[in-house]
């Protein structure tokens, strides 16, 4: 090796990882404190690491907190949304991509219309008909306004296109239903779609502030972004520890599952840039 | 259902099948789009029992009063800040990494997911831990800055840098979703290319770049571009957070403005002004995304 190409290699070697600490440093610093004594957080001497692990933090925020209560909202939240949405956007896809019939062209523009449309654009009025039928402050108000995904039809018929449609006339000879075929080959065949889509919704619904922020006051039903916020607003100043526990704890699923999938998250998060 | 005639059972199937997903689409996004559009022409507010029509009123308080124009030229700010920082942050790590991987395959894909982390990371929660590491006597980054000598600061309560603070966490947050697409671009580069510009005297690592790998990069880079734009234009979630607007709105941005005026102090209709606004800069740059992942198609 020249000593140029061996300079070069340990110069980038070195920003690379000045950088990755950079990138790394909120983290650090979040699950450092969270396992810090109390003591030991509140000094004004730079101490990058705990001097020894404190587990009382989390046993605080699991405890004596609402931080579980956040998290299995996140999860019914996050779960109903994307439940609904592959029941409403398979079937959706599939015929499109498969049947012939009046409006198809008129459809799929709608469907390539809306993927033009932030959900910022649409909470105003969504707000105010949730008002009028009194569902403001509950599941439904979290779930529902995400029930209609141009991107999830998109993405889904793109992927069904591709697969042969003798593959559904077989079926259809065998005497399925359109319905059966929907669910039981076609769902199945787009289960890499699918799963790229979850990764997405479930990313998306999960870290989500805005619409949580507007669609619900009562803490009871807050996700846990909106959730942590309650928490922080509350602690007055005294339990940093408790509050990094519960930043971590928030964080810990999304990224334990990058951690464990990076393929499929890198690409389901990179599909989810078309939609803007 | 047998009974029916064959065309018949076809077009009740395919309302089964296309009805709901289509009928959703029309109540959560057409509807609520035609009505915000309604509203930004009248003096609606939430509760209301009526409502004025008052023109262009709201869009001219938005650009014509102080408090307006501060959301329009922080949002500006802030993504001329972070649009160049996360695009060319995110080249420079993904042409090292890229590199990287003949020498160091394993510690270049550590890496990549390092970088990647703050994309999948809750961004309230992380901008909760933000501000402990910017805490002014608590934090990291004071700590060390007193400990070299220098001077604390209030990162985010100080009118003159609080937005360069949201846009340092903005940049944060974005170069490694850059950088993955990049990746992606370097990866699809024929290797053959190289050794044609070796061939006509294009060897150092320099004109490498710029005979090959830029040009070969455009595309990516346009669609990385408007990315960044789109995303930035939508920053929310560390306002909201960190700084709700302040101090004395010199944090305010658009969607932290539609949200304070339409859902604290329910002026609906202003907000749906802030609404269109937002919305039109967005629909542009959506487009201009949109065509440019049409050309990219016909690249391959």
């Amino acid at each position: 090796m020249t000593p140029g190409r061996l300079f070069g290699r340990s110069l980038s070697l070195a920003l690379l990882l000045i950088g990755a600490l950079a990138i790394l440093l909120p983290f650090i610093w979040m699950v450092s404190l969270a396992f810090k004594p109390q003591d030991e957080i509140f000094t004004a001497t730079i101490q990058l690491l705990p001097s020894r692990i404190e587990w009382s933090n989390f046993t605080k925020a699991l405890t004596e907190t609402d931080v579980p209560r956040y998290l299995l909202n996140g999860v019914i939240v996050v779960v109903g949304i994307l439940a609904f949405q592959i029941l409403f956007a398979v079937p959706c896809a599939f015929a499109l991509a498969h049947r012939r019939f009046a409006g198809r062209t008129l459809i799929f523009g709608l469907v390539l219309a809306a993927l033009l449309v932030p959900f910022h654009v649409t909470a105003i009025p969504i707000f105010l008909g949730f008002a009028q039928i009194g569902i403001l402050n509950t599941y439904w108000a979290l779930i529902l306004p995400f029930v209609p995904t141009a991107f999830g039809i998109f993405l889904f018929r793109q992927f069904l296109a591709q697969v042969p449609s003798e593959l559904f006339d077989a079926a259809r000879v065998d005497g399925l239903s359109e319905t059966a075929i929907v669910w039981r080959i076609a769902f199945p065949l787009a289960m890499p779609a699918a799963t790229a889509f979850a990764i997405f919704s479930i990313t998306a619904h999960w870290n989500d502030l805005f619409w949580p922020l507007i669609a619900t006051t009562d803490s009871d039903l807050a996700t846990p972004p909106r959730g942590i916020l309650f928490f922080r607003d509350e602690e007055s100043g005294d339990d940093v520890g408790p509050l990094m526990a519960a930043a971590a704890l928030i964080t810990a699923p999304l990224v334990i599952a990058f951690l464990l999938a990076q393929r499929k998250f890198t690409r389901g998060l990179a599909a989810g840039g078309l939609k803007g | 259902m047998r009974r029916l005639p064959l065309a018949a059972r076809d077009a009740l199937t395919n309302t089964w099948l296309v009805g709901p997903a289509t009928l959703a689409m029309l109540m959560f996004i057409f509807l609520p789009v035609l009505i915000v559009a309604v509203l930004s022409f009248t003096d609606y507010q939430f509760g209301a029992r009526s409502f004025g029509w008052i023109g262009l009123e709201n869009y001219e308080k938005l650009f014509g009063s102080a408090l307006g124009r501060r959301a329009i030229t922080n949002t500006l700010l802030y993504v001329a800040i972070v649009i160049p920082a996360a695009v060319g942050l995110g080249l420079l790590v993904a042409l090292g990494l890229h590199r990287m991987m003949d020498w160091a395959p394993q510690l270049s894909n550590v890496l990549r997911s390092v970088y990647f982390l703050p994309v999948a990371a809750t961004l309230v929660a992380m901008s909760v831990a933000w501000q402990m590491v910017l805490h002014p006597s608590l934090g990291v980054v004071n700590q060390t800055l007193v400990g070299l000598g220098g001077e604390p600061r209030n990162w985010l309560s100080d009118r003159s840098i609080v937005l360069y603070t949201l846009a340092v966490i903005g940049i944060w947050q974005t170069v490694g979703y850059n950088m993955v697409l990049f990746l992606a671009g370097l990866v699809a580069i024929p290797p053959e290319l190289y050794d044609a510009a070796e061939v006509d005297g294009a060897g150092g690592n320099w004109s490498r770049f710029w005979t090959v790998t830029w040009p070969m990069l455009g595309p990516t880079t346009l669609f990385v571009l408007v990315i960044t734009a789109t995303n930035a234009f939508r920053v929310f979630e560390t306002v909201a957070t960190l700084t709700q607007g302040g101090p004395a709105f010199a944090s305010d941005t658009l969607v932290y403005a539609l949200y304070r005026e339409g859902f604290v102090y329910f002026k609906a209709g202003y907000a749906s002004a802030i609404t269109m606004v937002f919305f039109a800069v967005l629909l542009t740059l959506t487009l201009m995304q949109f065509r440019i992942v049409e050309r990219r198609v016909h690249y391959r």
